[in-house]
């Protein structure tokens, strides 16, 4: 009945296993945190991610994100949001690195200004995309876990 | 047999329709992308979520202006959300006027709030009609055994 939704559905996964070994195997494999106030984005993120196979957990804001960490859980990718109320995507960004934290940061934010992005940059990302995060989009980031994996 | 591809030909004019007007863009596509057989419901989920969040948002946001001190921070924060769920859901029309709400806000106008608010209002209240009948058109279609082609 939804055969041509399945069809595009692999055509997608297709693009995200290209290169050795096969990323969706290899994705399952792969934890995540997904850092958003944002309850709706949280959603799409989460079944984004879960489609995949990654296993992910999800935090409404920056100190929430460093928390986690320091309770002793760590992931291998983090899609942290820029814009986030109590502790922001840069000051966290900034706070895992200094803690010692070496996942792979990818920050997802709504188009911003040249310097905000810089700054975000600069904090300590590994990856920048632009909101909405989409299957694409999240299979460029986990290339590159994939790499320095 | 005939009736599916009736049923169907409509839905798919129907959806472009809503691209080609601007209600919807690319993202919702990818709403669509993620729906699949273990999770057949995806789309009206988080369409029906992006409702819930934005109803409270403009409530809010109505109260918040309605204050004699405007507390324009705390305007910006709701238009600021309301923006980020529009935008993740495809609402184009939606997350171009909060772009020009929040505007008003740094000018801390206001009328001009009050202004953009209806606008949003009215815009969001569109919008959720174009959903709320693009889901009954994909139901009608599926009961009649039809699959809903993907543009």
């Amino acid at each position: 009945m939804l055969k041509s939704k399945n069809g595009m559905k692999d055509g997608l996964l297709n693009s995200v296993k290209a290169g050795p070994p096969a990323l969706l195997e290899l994705s399952s494999k792969i934890t995540a945190l997904v850092v958003d106030d944002n309850t709706l984005n949280q959603t799409i993120h989460h079944r984004l991610l879960d489609n995949l196979g990654i296993q992910n957990q999800v935090v409404g804001n920056g100190k929430e994100a460093v928390d986690v960490h320091c309770s002793g859980k760590n992931f291998d990718l983090i899609l942290m949001d820029m814009d986030m109320p109590v502790m922001n995507g840069i000051e966290a960004t900034r706070k895992l690195r200094t803690m010692g934290i070496r996942s792979l940061i990818a920050g997802v934010s709504a188009r911003s200004t040249e310097k905000e992005k810089q700054e975000f940059i600069e904090a300590g990302l590994d990856d920048y995309q632009e909101k909405p995060l989409t299957t694409t989009k999240l299979a460029s980031i986990l290339h590159k876990v994939k790499k320095d994996g | 047999m005939d009736g599916v591809v009736q049923l169907q030909k409509q839905l798919v004019d129907y959806t472009a329709s809503l691209f080609h007007e601007g209600f919807l863009d690319e993202q919702f596509n990818q709403l669509q992308q993620l729906q699949d057989e273990s999770n057949p419901d995806f789309v009206v989920e988080v369409v029906s979520l992006f409702f819930e969040d934005s109803e409270r948002l403009l409530n809010e946001l109505g109260k918040t202006l309605e204050q004699k001190t405007v507390d324009f921070k705390k305007v910006d924060a709701h238009v600021h959300q309301l923006k980020g769920s529009s935008s993740s859901i495809g609402a184009q029309r939606v997350q171009k006027l909060c772009i020009a709400f929040r505007n008003c806000c740094e000018e801390l106008n206001t009328e001009g709030c009050l202004k953009c608010l209806q606008q949003v209002k009215h815009e969001y209240s569109l919008v959720k009609n174009k959903l709320e009948t693009l889901f009954k058109l994909e139901q009608q279609t599926i009961a009649a055994g039809g699959s809903i082609p993907t543009l």
